[in-house]
């Protein structure tokens, strides 16, 4: 058995308080890096239900299971491409491409923050979804972390839902 | 003074731009770079010709790049060719794993230019 998932049964792992903060850290600091672009942090109402036409989604699978996902609409996303490439234009198919390494980046950094995850939880392949009609329905009990953040002047979401 | 040849695997593509653009940002005086979306396809281009340094994935679908570099090392012409993993892995059990069959480092995604440098300089040197 793969011995991230064989650690699922043994030593499954709860979020707790730090975690939030440690969402938030992880995603300013790939974008930071990667987009060269400071992320701030948004409360109120805006940042709780996250929107936008363009998701980008990582399921996480051991010891914590779960998808990780970043949210925003379209301008955001080609804003974000463009400057991971250093181009002012860019091809409408790197968008998705660029959305999804950003997302599976942002689960790495976040998993590799927390000791007990860093060996025992598994990345899938990322997943793109286009379009805005649809909601997120947890199929089961669990957490949620929501993260919301602004780049330049809008909003971005990045959240862990948790399967229980 | 020989341009060293580089190939990078990795099944993104803005990955595989960003990977370049960073050696060149990085000082590094590159000849041709040759790019490959997963492990099959990198095997392929190894078959095709010799490389002086692979910069590869782990987690690809298709062929992630544990088997790449499994497969790498029963090819004749690729054996002594240096190995750098670049991954969003925190999982330390992989990356030893891909120290284990041959990788000669690992780089941690997001990285910086000069991460790359570091890592990547002191094998380039070997070949010059």
């Amino acid at each position: 058995m793969n011995p991230a998932l064989d650690s699922k049964i043994q030593n499954p792992v709860r979020p707790d308080s730090t975690w939030p903060s440690l969402l938030d850290c992880s995603a300013k600091e790939v974008f930071q890096i990667m987009v060269q672009t400071d992320l701030t942090t948004i409360s109120g109402p805006i940042a709780e239900v996250a929107v936008g036409d363009t998701t980008a989604m990582v399921g996480l699978a051991g010891a914590l299971c779960g998808v990780l996902y970043i949210r925003c609409n379209s301008h955001t996303a080609e804003s974000i491409t463009g400057r991971m490439l250093g181009t002012g234009t860019v091809n409408p198919s790197e968008v998705a491409d660029a959305i999804a390494e950003i997302c599976n980046m942002v689960a790495g950094n976040f998993k590799g923050k927390i000791t007990r995850l860093a060996d025992h939880c598994m990345l899938s392949v990322p997943t793109v979804i286009r379009g805005e009609d649809y909601e997120m329905v947890a199929i089961a009990d669990g957490d949620r972390i929501t993260c919301c953040l602004g780049y330049d002047r809008s909003p971005l979401w990045v959240c862990l839902a948790i399967h229980s | 003074m020989k341009r060293p040849r580089v190939l990078i695997v990795d099944d993104s593509s803005v990955m595989r731009k960003i990977v370049e653009r960073s050696l060149r940002q990085a000082g590094l005086d590159l000849g041709d770079v040759v790019q490959a979306g997963n492990g099959i396809e990198a095997l392929a281009a190894v078959r095709e010709g010799v490389f002086d340094l692979i910069l590869s994935d782990i987690n690809m679908p298709a062929m992630d790049g544990l088997e790449f570099l499994r497969q790498l090392g029963t090819i004749e012409a690729a054996k002594g060719t240096p190995v750098v993993m670049v991954t969003t892995e925190g999982s330390e059990s992989r990356v030893v794993e891909a120290l284990s069959i041959g990788a000669k480092g690992y780089i941690r995604k997001p990285f910086t230019p000069d991460q790359i440098k570091e890592r990547v300089s002191p094998l380039l040197e070997v070949v010059r």
